[in-house]
């Protein structure tokens, strides 16, 4: 009950795109076709919990004990950057398939604000480890359920007539914002 | 405080980078340098005329699969084959340059309009349409479809007719496949005869439509002493290879003797002007207007 509750709050409620404005860059970047809104949400669903790991980690060991709060975005990111081109190296030896699934993907997530801020968010609310690598699997699928939708509305977008000042970012920008309002219906279930 | 700041964010840049530089070393993929070295001999158009997708695709393939021909990037012509054979160790047989020839002539032939569409201006959702938007059903739309996938800009549609640039046109076939009537078809840019009618109808159904749309009175297969030009599919096709090893002793009597003058002579101006704007191979006098059109 407790894991239902913990996704239906990250995908919904609190969803990481449309309720936290988080993660907005390939939102609107890699929402043009579903295939590639799929690839992306899938990167960052394992780079967050890859991430959420061992951000976890170092806040618990290392910036606690020393008191060293004051620095946790700064160290996230650099931890976040080292991790994700660490992984693509891995991957890239021992894995080539997900490799060439996930390729082009994965450098963009480096200096990604959803994958940097579930790694806060869940230092914010004190989950212990196992419990913010959930948060953080719950929080890239409703990233990835973002994408999707988005790239469903872009894709028959592209068959519609628009007028010329709206085609494109115009059009996707008022998307995102009706998707956004259509999402705060969800804060009445929360809490 | 600004002390042990810097000195942490040290320490963690360095084990970031040793961590890194350890791993560049344990997950090294050794990867073919003749790779990179082909994918810049490329023109990096990522047009998919190879049949791969994207030059790097056709990089990995043509250095790691010996099966693949070094020939096969239409976009770069004879000098990149060259770059790319060198390269790769493989001997290469030239490509034959190939252009995108448009197989309709609808303005000569006075296609009509059969309704006013006002849906997407798309060729593939008027060709949806009952059969397109012209009386012929085979027609050129003209809503530029070939022009949006054309990677070079050598298309462009002029009174409702695509043209083809064949001076740009570098053979990739992205036009081919995005033509929703299959009007396009890549031809040797040497090539002597072009038809200019896809029409699978035949006598009548095209009299009635068109002015110069092929009857397939089958004149051209007759006289043909190559034997080149065929009937298939109820389309007039040239085996232009055939056609150009017989040489022009011939005289092109497909041309002169086409009742509908669909087969055109490619260097006489009788061509459509606008197709052979700016000729690839030095040629001269070809600037001299048949007709004008409106």
């Amino acid at each position: 009950m407790e894991i239902f509750a913990i996704f239906i709050s990250a995908i919904f409620v609190n969803n990481i795109v449309l309720a936290q404005y988080l993660g907005n860059c390939p939102y609107l970047g890699c929402s043009k076709e579903k295939s590639v809104a799929l690839g992306m949400g899938g990167a960052v669903i394992f780079v967050i919990i890859v991430s959420t790991c061992c951000t976890w980690l170092m806040q618990r060991y290392v910036l606690d004990p020393y008191n060293l709060g004051y620095l946790q975005t700064i160290v996230f990111i650099v931890v976040i950057a080292a991790l994700v081109q660490f992984v693509e190296m891995f991957l890239k030896k021992a894995v080539p398939p997900l490799y060439a699934a996930l390729g082009i993907f994965l450098p963009l997530i480096t200096t990604n604000c959803a994958v940097m801020g579930v790694a806060i968010l869940v230092q914010r609310e004190g989950f212990g480890l196992l419990e913010s690598m959930l948060w953080g699997v719950a929080y890239g699928l409703g990233f990835t359920l973002a994408l999707l939708l988005m790239a469903g509305i872009r894709e028959r977008l592209d068959t519609c007539r628009l007028p010329k000042c709206m085609a494109g970012t115009p059009i996707a920008l008022v998307m995102a914002g009706l998707m956004s309002l259509a999402f705060m219906g969800f804060k009445g279930m929360g809490q | 405080m600004v002390f042990v700041s810097i000195l942490t964010l040290f320490a963690l840049g360095l084990a970031a980078s040793i961590v890194l530089a350890v791993a560049s070393r344990v997950f090294h993929v050794k990867e073919d340098p003749r790779v990179e070295a082909v994918l810049e001999a490329l023109p990096g158009a990522n047009c998919g005329g190879c049949g791969f997708a994207g030059c790097e695709g056709y990089a990995t393939a043509v250095v790691n699969d010996p099966s693949v021909p070094a020939n096969k990037c239409c976009a770069g012509g004879a000098a990149v084959s060259i770059a790319v054979g060198e390269l790769t160790g493989k001997t290469v047989a030239e490509a034959e340059p190939l252009y995108a020839l448009r197989r309709c002539d609808k303005l000569a032939g006075k296609v009509a309009p059969r309704y006013q569409y006002q849906g997407m201006p798309s060729c593939a959702a008027a060709a949806l349409m009952r059969g397109g938007t012209d009386v012929c059903v085979y027609s050129c739309l003209g809503f530029g479809d070939c022009v949006q996938a054309c990677p070079f800009g050598a298309m462009e549609v002029r009174d409702g007719l695509a043209r083809v640039d064949r001076g740009k046109c570098t053979g990739c076939g992205a036009c081919v496949a995005a033509c929703p009537r299959g009007i396009l078809e890549l031809t040797p840019q040497r090539g002597r005869v072009a038809v200019y009618c896809n029409t699978r109808d035949k006598l009548r159904a095209v009299m009635d439509v068109c002015d110069v749309g092929c009857i397939k009175c089958g004149k051209c297969v007759k006289t043909c002493p190559a034997r080149a030009v065929r009937l298939e599919e109820n389309r007039i096709v040239i085996d232009q290879l055939q056609c150009l090893s017989y040489g022009p002793s011939c005289g092109e009597v497909c041309v002169s003797g086409c009742p509908r003058h669909i087969l055109r002579s490619t260097r006489k101006s009788d061509a459509p002007v606008e197709d052979a704007a700016t000729p690839p191979a030095p040629a001269g006098g070809e600037s001299s207007r048949p007709q004008s059109r409106a």
